[in-house]
């Protein structure tokens, strides 16, 4: 047997090779198809853009900031033919603020009460069923939620509503200038309460099913109870996936038309008294307007129509950054 | 094969058939450890931990039978046998562990105190106050800082103490870490390295004052140098609590135990083969199949 | 002691509840029931709401007074924390409860053989339901449905394989469009082919342009189910196929996507569910029509959403009659797709 002698490599290791395969062409023309196809994506949400500022650049060019900051929106034509308008998008603005605000705050603790029964109460069977359910909850349709928050829910929620004005009334938000409390903010912002809670629920059950099994055994080795261990570990670790889960919440809120229109009294005010009949939001009034829109008006909606697209762009974009990196990566 | 079959008042089963094996260097080390090892009084420790036939299923499947141990107080027993033989499910039926995954259930007694732990009515949490565990993978509370990690349990106990951070330092220091955060105890768990992040854990276990600590393969996932500080610290523990440590590591069982007890499965539930001061069990162990996996013939 | 038997015994779960842990259970929610009883006929307050949330209060104030004695206060704690946590379950399927009474209970009157085969030709949503019905409607919302198949399930199932197959460069950039889009307001998407086609093109309200809007909203939740289905597939599947000499299309297309079949099947009909009840965009693109119009790509056409919201609109106690028959209807729709895609979608589980 010829002696082999075993050295330690002396020299550095000779560069990698690099591996190429000549790719046939219907291949070729696979990955094309597809890649072309994944770009329309991209095509779609730029020609929105492109096409809602084409209709809406008058809007802006006209009345400059003002379209965000200004109150009145009317449009009058004189006869000559003259139109004069002016269209400011403030109240509609603070609107969907107010009511997806009020559907968050409900939502949330609601929602994650749920996902924490699912995972840590509910016996295997039950779970099942309760999942059905809510994904049943997310396949409605939104004309559904806005009969039935309009002929189901409101009757209630307008005696919910004259009770906590009763009781709360020296508090601004629940003071009301007269008693009105149908198609109040605070309807809407019930309907958006159960339109929301599937999604969060979802993902607020995804990433506290994710929790690590070692940290859980932890806490109960230390002799915690059930809820002890829960407050230890698993909301800590949930955290972020629950505020992403509810920003989407909110984008979807943001965003919401047929159901709050059925609910929600349409009026250009700023309204932070949710209990009294006035509100809006930006997808509910591009509705109302439309069907007797001139013009100019069509133009001036087209332009709403695009704030609130970059509105919910933004909300949901920011979403889904919290969402990917703590459900994803498993903190 | 007869023996005769004793029971000293340590309740470590003895048997008058002595077998000579060949002392193995595990022998050399478990004999240093028992000639060297000075009983110091022991505090009021109660009576220990024993264990009476005890079984473990996961749902249809008979995962350990009749194992009945005595840990007396103030000793280290460790655990002993090839993977999949049941210790890890034994040592987690002495705490009540076992109960949490689905479908699981068991017999026999666990006494802690003279008092079964599985009585009914009562309160489980109180027993894992009193008996406490370590993991393989050391699992501190990322969300918390270091000091926050150590009194975890009483939070979560809800116990109140008098002085805070007397007892973070006490239990650090006899976990061998409190030199090395001392300084930092507002700082994040994360950033510790494995082996301190281990002895963060028995910081945590201790601070709840449990009578028994139980150890499941605590440095199998450390570098042998944490491995050794973590050796040092059963061992100063060992004097004012019950210890028992599930261990792959022969050596280590050698080292740190007073007794040992072998586990072994035939492909059916795993069962307690044999128990005896460590010293014994690796010098002349009474069973074949103990003797050839202290050798080393299989395992 | 070395075992030269194993004593045989019978397993056992002493942490289940007992008995006396289950009766005491019962016993605190009759006490409970008792109380919220006597308290709501003695005071001012009315409606089952108040009968529910009044339950679980004194039903957690009577548990905790048995609980604290056994456990003390972190024992009321986790209870109180059990009970919470089933209220928000509760109230969750309550609202869901409702909502599916409410539709079949108050729909189901106007429902006859007339209102599925009928036509609003001859009749207003203002006359009383017996006579025309939504059968127009009924072919509108298919016809919708499948123009935005026909376009949103290949982009979708293009782009998820894009995502899991190639994985290019701008895989990155894809997914991330992906969501965006997922998250674009239906009135948006309405308005967006208003202002593209109708503004531009001679073309005007049809079923094609109601369906083009539709295809908007389908791609994101097409393409992200398929992406899920298409990861499940098990990487040795494709190497099995690569290893025999197949490129990569044929390795796609004759292995990959058939084992993933049943899931793109669900990832189709999940997208129907979410844009067949979809209001806004077609009051927009489509119109409102009273009579069948089979040609999609001209004239308004009728669609279920639409009469819905008519009838909503209306205000009176026909028109509304007529929103609650038609919105069942479209429930059911909605109910059909929706215990399809479980049906493909378990089937796919079965076949991996």
């Amino acid at each position: 047997m010829r002696s082999m002698s075993v050295q330690a490599p002396t020299q550095s290791p000779p560069p990698a090779r690099v591996i190429t395969t000549k790719p046939r062409v219907s291949d070729r023309i696979f990955r094309a198809i597809v890649t072309a196809f994944s770009f329309s994506a991209l095509l779609i949400l730029l020609l929105i853009s492109i096409f809602l500022l084409i209709q809406g650049f008058n809007t802006f060019r006209e009345q400059g900031f003002g379209f965000i900051t200004g109150f009145e929106w009317f449009t009058f034509v004189d006869e000559n033919g003259v139109e004069t308008a002016t269209f400011g998008l403030q109240a509609m603005l603070v609107g969907t603020l107010v009511i997806s605000m009020i559907a968050v705050l409900i939502a949330v603790p609601l929602s994650v009460f749920t996902a924490l029964f699912l995972t840590f109460y509910a016996p295997e069977g039950l779970k099942k069923y309760l999942v059905t359910i809510i994904d049943l909850m997310a396949a409605f349709p939104s004309i559904l939620y806005g009969l039935w928050g309009f002929f189901v829910l409101m009757p209630m929620a307008e005696y919910w509503a004259q009770l906590i004005n009763k009781w709360f009334g020296w508090i601004y938000i629940f003071d009301v200038p007269q008693p009105i409390f149908s198609r109040s903010p605070f309807i809407a912002g019930l309907v958006l309460t159960v339109m929301i809670i599937p999604i969060i629920t979802s993902v607020s059950r995804e990433v506290f099913s994710q929790t690590p099994l070692d940290r859980i055994q932890a806490a109960y080795a230390l002799g915690a109870t059930k809820w002890g261990m829960i407050r230890a570990v698993v909301l800590p670790f949930g955290a972020g996936g629950v505020v992403g889960g509810s920003m989407l919440g909110l984008g979807r809120a943001f965003g919401e038309t047929v159901a709050v229109f059925s609910v929600l009294n349409i009026v250009f005010r700023s309204n932070f008294q949710i209990l009294f009949t006035q509100g809006g939001n930006v997808a509910s009034m591009i509705i109302q307007k439309w069907g007797e829109a001139t013009p100019k008006e069509v133009g001036a909606l087209m332009a709403a129509g695009l704030v609130l697209f970059f509105l919910t762009l933004i909300v949901n974009f920011l979403a889904n950054q919290v969402v990917t990196r703590t459900v994803k990566s498993g903190r | 094969m007869s023996e005769n079959i004793t029971k000293n008042e340590n309740g470590t089963i003895m048997s008058d058939q002595d077998k000579t094996t060949t002392p193995s260097s595990l022998s050399d080390v478990a004999g240093a450890r028992a000639a060297g090892a000075s009983r110091v009084g022991t505090r009021a420790l109660g009576t220990g931990l024993e264990a009476r036939g005890v079984h473990a299923w996961f749902d249809k499947h008979h995962a350990l039978a009749d194992v009945s141990l005595d840990f007396s107080a103030g000793t280290v027993t460790a655990l002993i046998g090839p993977s999949g033989c049941g210790k890890s499910t034994f040592i987690r039926t002495l705490n009540r562990m076992h109960e949490f995954i689905p479908k699981t259930s068991m017999a026999g007694q666990v006494l802690l105190d003279g008092k079964d732990i599985y009585e009914s009515g009562i309160d489980v949490t109180k027993i894992r106050l009193q008996i406490g565990m370590v993991f393989q993978k050391p699992n501190p509370f990322p969300s918390m800082t270091i000091g926050e990690n150590v009194l975890s349990g009483l939070k979560l106990a809800q116990l109140k103490v008098p002085n805070q951070s007397e007892l973070m330092e006490e239990c650090l220091t006899r976990a061998g870490l409190w030199n090395e955060v001392k300084d930092r105890l507002g700082a994040h768990a994360g950033g510790l390295s494995g082996g301190q992040q281990q002895r963060l854990c028995i910081a945590r276990a201790l601070a709840v004052n449990p009578k028994v600590l139980l150890m499941d393969e605590p440095c199998s996932a450390l570098d042998p140098g944490s491995t050794l500080r973590i050796e040092e610290t059963i061992s100063e523990l060992s004097k004012t609590m019950t210890i028992v440590i599930v261990t792959h590591n022969m050596q280590q069982a050698a080292r740190v135990s007073d007794y040992t007890a072998f586990f072994l499965s035939d492909g059916g539930p795993g069962q307690m083969i044999e128990v005896g001061p460590t010293n014994e069990i690796f010098s002349r162990p009474k069973d074949t199949r103990t003797e050839n996996y202290v050798t080393g013939r299989f395992g | 002691m070395t075992q030269t038997q194993i004593s045989t015994a019978t397993p056992s779960r002493p942490w289940a509840p007992t008995l006396k842990d289950r009766a005491l259970t019962v016993t605190s929610i009759l006490l409970a029931v008792i109380l919220d009883i006597a308290i709501v006929a003695t005071t001012p307050m009315k409606g089952k709401i108040a009968y529910f949330f009044l339950f679980f209060i004194l039903w957690f104030i009577v548990d905790s007074i048995f609980v604290y004695r056994a456990k003390g206060q972190k024992g009321v704690r986790d209870a109180l924390a059990a009970k919470v946590t089933l209220f928000g379950a509760v109230v969750v399927v309550m609202v869901v409860a409702s909502i599916l009474w409410e539709t079949i209970h108050r729909g189901l009157k106007g429902v006859n053989v007339e209102f599925l085969t009928g036509t609003l030709r001859n009749t207003s949503l203002f006359d009383p339901l017996g006579s025309g019905g939504i059968a127009h409607a009924i072919i509108g919302t298919l016809m919708l449905i499948a123009i935005a198949i026909i376009f949103a399930v290949p982009m979708g199932i293009l782009t998820a394989l894009y995502l899991t197959e190639i994985k290019g460069k701008a895989a990155g950039l894809i997914q991330f469009l992906v969501q965006a889009m997922s998250g674009v307001p239906s009135v948006v998407a309405g308005l967006f082919i208003y202002a593209a086609i109708i503004l531009n093109t001679p073309l005007r309200s049809s079923a094609f342009l109601g369906g083009l809007a539709l295809t908007i909203l389908m791609v994101p939740t097409v393409t992200r189910t398929s992406q899920e289905v298409l990861n499940l597939v098990p990487r040795d599947l494709r190497e099995a196929g690569l290893a025999m000499g197949a490129t990569q299309w044929k390795t796609v297309a004759l292995v990959v996507v058939p084992a993933a079949r049943s899931g793109l099947i669900t990832a189709t009909i999940l997208g129907v569910a979410r844009i067949a009840g979809e209001t806004a965009p077609l009051l927009f693109t489509v119109g409102v029509f009273d009579s069948y119009n089979f040609n999609p790509i001209k004239g308004d056409q009728g669609s279920l959403p639409t009469v819905v919201w008519r009838g909503l609109q209306g205000g009176t106690p026909e028109s509304i009659q007529w929103a609650w028959s038609t919105i069942l209807a479209l429930l059911i729709v909605v109910l059909i797709m929706f215990v399809s895609a479980r049906f493909f979608g378990t089937r796919q589980m079965k076949r991996k």
